[in-house]
C-alpha cells in the first residue's frame, strides 16, 4: 500500500481551480517530485496536504488513514513533516530552539509540570536535545547550533528548515522548492541531504522543485502538473520528454 | 570577552548558564532583600509599587511579548483579580487561600474570554481588548455585592502565619509579601520558557502557519497563554488593592491597560528582563520628572508647575522616544552595552542592526 495516496484532489480559490483532479500516490521510500510552471498548483497541492487549505473536493490518504478532514495541527504528529517556499523559521530564536521546536510532537508534559519543571520535564528535554542533536550532526550545522535565525545566511536557513522538520522524526517529509534561492554548490549539496534522507534515514520524501538538475538527480518518480491539471507522471527523464510537458512549459508550436 | 564551554545537555536546560550567573541573580535578590533596611521608608513604597508593577508587567509580557497576542485590556484583569481577592477576604478566607483563588478566578475569566478574542489579531484584537477596559468600570458598579458598588471596598487587614502585614503599619514586610509572590512567579515564568509549553507560545508569535505545520494547536496555545497572563495580572491586582487600601470602578481605568502595554514595550518585548526595567520606569519616571520640574521652577524665571499635563506630555516625549529610537526596549539597550563592553573595543556599529528578513509565506488561515 502506498504511504500517501492522493485521490482526484481539488480546490478552487473563487472561480479558478487551482488544483483540479489531481490522483497520485507516493510509495514508502521514494522520492517523488511535483513540477510544473509557476502557478500551476504545486504549493496548492502542499497547503491541501498538511490541511492548510481546505480541498473542496478528493481524498488524501496517509499510511491508510483518511486525513481529508483532520485539522492542520494533528497531521504533524501522524508523521508527517514539511518546509515552506519562502521559509517560515522562527526568526527571533536560535537554531537549537527551531529544532526544539520541531520536537513539539513528541512532547509528553503538560504545561503545569512545564510550569513546574518536573524532574520528568528535564529528563524529557534531555531526551529531545539528543534527538536535535542527531539532526544537527547528520546535517552539519553543529557551527549554528546557537546562533540566531535573525543572522544566517538563506542558503542555511533553508538547510535549518529541514531540520526542524527531521526533528519531529517524521515519516514522510514534504519539501517545498528546497533549492530555490540557493546557489549552484548550495544546490549540490542539497541534492547529497535529500538523498541521505531517503538512504540512511530511509524517509519518503514528496518535494516540489524547479531545478531539474536536483529533479532528476534524486526523484525516482515526477509529477509534472499544469494549470491544476496532472500532465504525465513517470521517470525524469520520461516526464521532461513529455510533448504535453514540454508544451507547458514553452507554449505550443505555433500550427500555420 | 568570556566563551561559554557547554558539557553537558543540562547546560542548556539550567535556569542559569553557570555559576557567575548564579551569583550575579543571586546579589540581586539579596539586594532586594536588604533594601528595606538600607533605603528610608518613602522608597520602600516605591519598591513595593515597583515589584506590584512587574507583576503585571510579566502578566502582559507572557501574552504580547512571547505569544505576540496584544491586548489593551489587562487592567479589566487586574480588576478582576482585585476584587475577588477582596470579596473572598472579606468572607472570612484567610490571605494565601484568597490571593491563590483570585489568580485562578482571574485565570477562568480570561480563559472563557479567550475564545472568542483571540479569533482576533492584530488591531481588532487590541479594540476588542480595549473595550474589556470601558465594560469593567460598569460591572465594577453594577456587580454591587462584590465590588461594593460607586464607594468601592476597603482592603482588609493580611493575616499571615500569625503576623499582621498592612502597607502603612508594616510597609517592610508587605514589601517582602510582594517580593516574594513575584520572584515565584518569575521563576515559574522562566520554567514554561525552558520548556516545550514556551517554545509554543514563541512558535504561535513567529510564525503561526509553520506552528500549526508542526503539530502545535494554535488556538489552545493562544487560548493558555492568556489564561495564564489573566491569572498573574490577576495575582497582581490583588496586591495592588492592598497597597492602594481602597479600591473602586476608577482603580482600573484604561490609562492602566496603557501604561501596562507602554511598560512592555519600553522594558522590550519578548524578554522578562523587560517587564522589570519596564515597571522600575513607569514608577519612578513621574517622580524623576517631577524632582526635575521643582529643580526648573526653583532656578529658573519659568513656572513650569503653572501648566497643567506637562509631566504626562514629559512622559509621553521620553516613550515616543524610545519607541522609534529603541523599539528592542531598554532591554535591547542593556544587551548593547553589554556587548560593547564584552568584545570591547571589537564593538562594531552595525551589530545590532536588524537583518534582512526573507520573503514569508503569505499568510493562510
Amino acid at each position: 500500500m502506498s504511504l500517501l495516496q492522493v485521490e482526484n484532489l481539488s480546490i478552487a480559490f473563487g472561480g479558478v481551480k487551482a488544483v483540479d483532479g489531481v490522483s497520485f500516490s507516493v510509495e514508502a521510500g521514494e522520492v517523488f517530485t511535483i513540477v510544473g510552471p509557476n502557478g500551476a498548483g504545486k504549493s496548492t497541492i502542499f497547503n491541501l496536504i498538511s490541511r492548510l487549505y481546505e480541498p473542496s473536493g478528493g481524498r488524501i490518504l496517509f499510511d491508510g488513514q483518511d486525513i481529508t478532514r483532520l485539522p492542520a495541527h494533528k497531521i504533524a504528529p501522524l508523521g508527517i513533516a514539511r518546509t515552506f517556499q519562502n521559509i517560515e523559521l522562527f526568526d527571533h530564536s536560535t537554531v537549537l530552539q527551531n529544532l526544539l521546536m520541531g520536537r513539539h510532537v513528541r512532547r509528553k508534559t503538560l504545561w503545569i509540570e512545564d510550569m513546574l519543571f518536573l524532574p520528568r520535564v528535564r529528563r524529557a528535554e534531555r531526551e529531545h536535545r539528543r534527538h536535535v542533536e542527531e539532526v544537527i550532526d547528520f546535517l552539519d550545522l553543529a557551527a549554528y547550533r546557537d546562533k540566531l535565525i535573525a543572522g544566517l545566511p538563506y542558503g542555511v536557513r533553508k538547510v535549518v528548515e529541514i531540520a526542524r522538520a527531521l526533528s519531529s522524526g517524521p515519516r514522510l517529509v514534504l519539501l517545498d522548492e528546497p533549492a530555490s534561492g540557493l546557489s549552484v554548490e548550495e544546490t549540490k549539496d542539497m541534492a547529497w541531504w535529500i538523498e541521505d534522507m531517503q538512504k540512511d534515514l530511509g524517509l519518503t520524501i514528496l518535494m516540489v522543485e524547479h531545478d531539474m538538475s536536483l529533479v532528476s538527480r534524486v526523484s525516482d518518480r515526477v509529477l509534472a502538473v499544469a494549470e491544476g491539471k496532472p500532465l504525465a507522471l513517470g521517470t525524469s527523464a520520461e516526464v521532461q520528454a513529455d510533448p504535453r510537458v514540454i508544451e507547458a512549459y514553452l507554449g505550443a508550436e505555433e500550427t500555420a | 570577552m568570556r566563551v561559554q564551554f557547554k558539557s553537558s545537555y543540562d547546560h542548556d536546560i539550567n535556569l542559569f548558564q553557570d555559576n557567575r550567573h548564579r551569583i550575579q541573580y543571586g546579589i540581586l535578590i539579596l539586594l532586594a532583600i536588604a533594601a528595606p533596611f538600607v533605603l528610608p521608608e518613602y522608597f520602600v513604597g516605591e519598591l513595593t509599587q515597583i515589584a506590584i508593577w512587574s507583576l503585571a508587567g510579566l502578566g502582559l509580557m507572557l501574552l504580547v511579548g512571547h505569544t505576540g497576542q496584544v491586548s489593551l485590556g489587562h487592567a479589566a484583569f487586574m480588576a478582576i483579580g482585585a476584587f475577588a481577592n477582596m470579596a473572598l477576604m472579606e468572607r472570612g478566607w484567610p490571605f494565601i487561600p484568597a490571593l491563590i483563588a483570585s489568580a485562578v478566578i482571574t485565570g477562568v475569566a480570561g480563559a472563557v474570554l479567550a475564545r472568542p478574542l483571540l479569533r482576533m489579531t492584530g488591531i481588532y484584537l487590541a479594540i476588542a481588548t480595549l473595550a474589556l477596559s470601558v465594560i469593567i468600570e460598569d460591572i465594577a458598579i453594577i456587580a454591587e455585592p462584590v465590588t461594593g458598588g460607586v464607594s468601592g471596598v476597603i482592603a482588609p487587614m493580611i493575616e499571615l502565619f500569625g503576623y499582621e502585614i498592612d502597607r502603612y503599619g508594616t510597609p517592610t514586610a508587605f514589601y517582602y509579601l510582594c517580593l516574594g509572590v513575584l520572584l515565584l512567579v518569575t521563576l515559574m515564568y522562566a520554567n514554561l520558557l525552558r520548556s516545550p509549553s514556551g517554545r509554543a507560545f514563541l512558535a504561535v508569535r513567529d510564525s503561526e502557519v509553520s506552528a500549526r505545520a508542526l503539530g502545535v494547536n494554535v488556538a489552545n496555545t493562544k487560548t493558555l497563554a492568556f489564561t495564564l497572563s489573566c491569572a498573574i495580572t490577576g495575582l497582581a491586582g490583588a496586591l495592588y488593592a492592598h497597597m492602594a487600601q481602597v479600591v473602586n470602578y476608577e482603580s482600573f481605568l484604561i490609562l492602566i491597560s496603557i501604561t501596562l502595554l507602554l511598560q512592555v514595550v519600553i522594558g522590550g518585548l519578548g524578554s522578562m528582563h523587560g517587564a522589570f526595567l519596564g515597571a522600575i520606569v513607569v514608577v519612578l519616571l513621574p517622580q524623576v520628572i517631577a524632582t526635575l520640574r521643582d529643580l526648573v521652577n526653583a532656578h529658573t524665571p519659568i513656572a513650569l508647575g503653572d501648566y497643567p499635563g506637562m509631566d504626562m506630555a514629559a512622559f509621553a516625549l521620553i516613550i515616543l522616544v524610545m519607541v522609534i529610537y529603541e523599539p528592542r526596549g531598554l532591554y535591547g539597550v542593556w544587551l548593547k552595552v553589554r556587548t560593547w563592553f564584552q568584545l570591547f573595543p571589537l564593538y562594531r556599529k552595525g551589530m545590532f542592526r536588524r537583518s534582512r528578513t526573507y520573503l514569508k509565506t503569505e499568510r493562510m488561515r
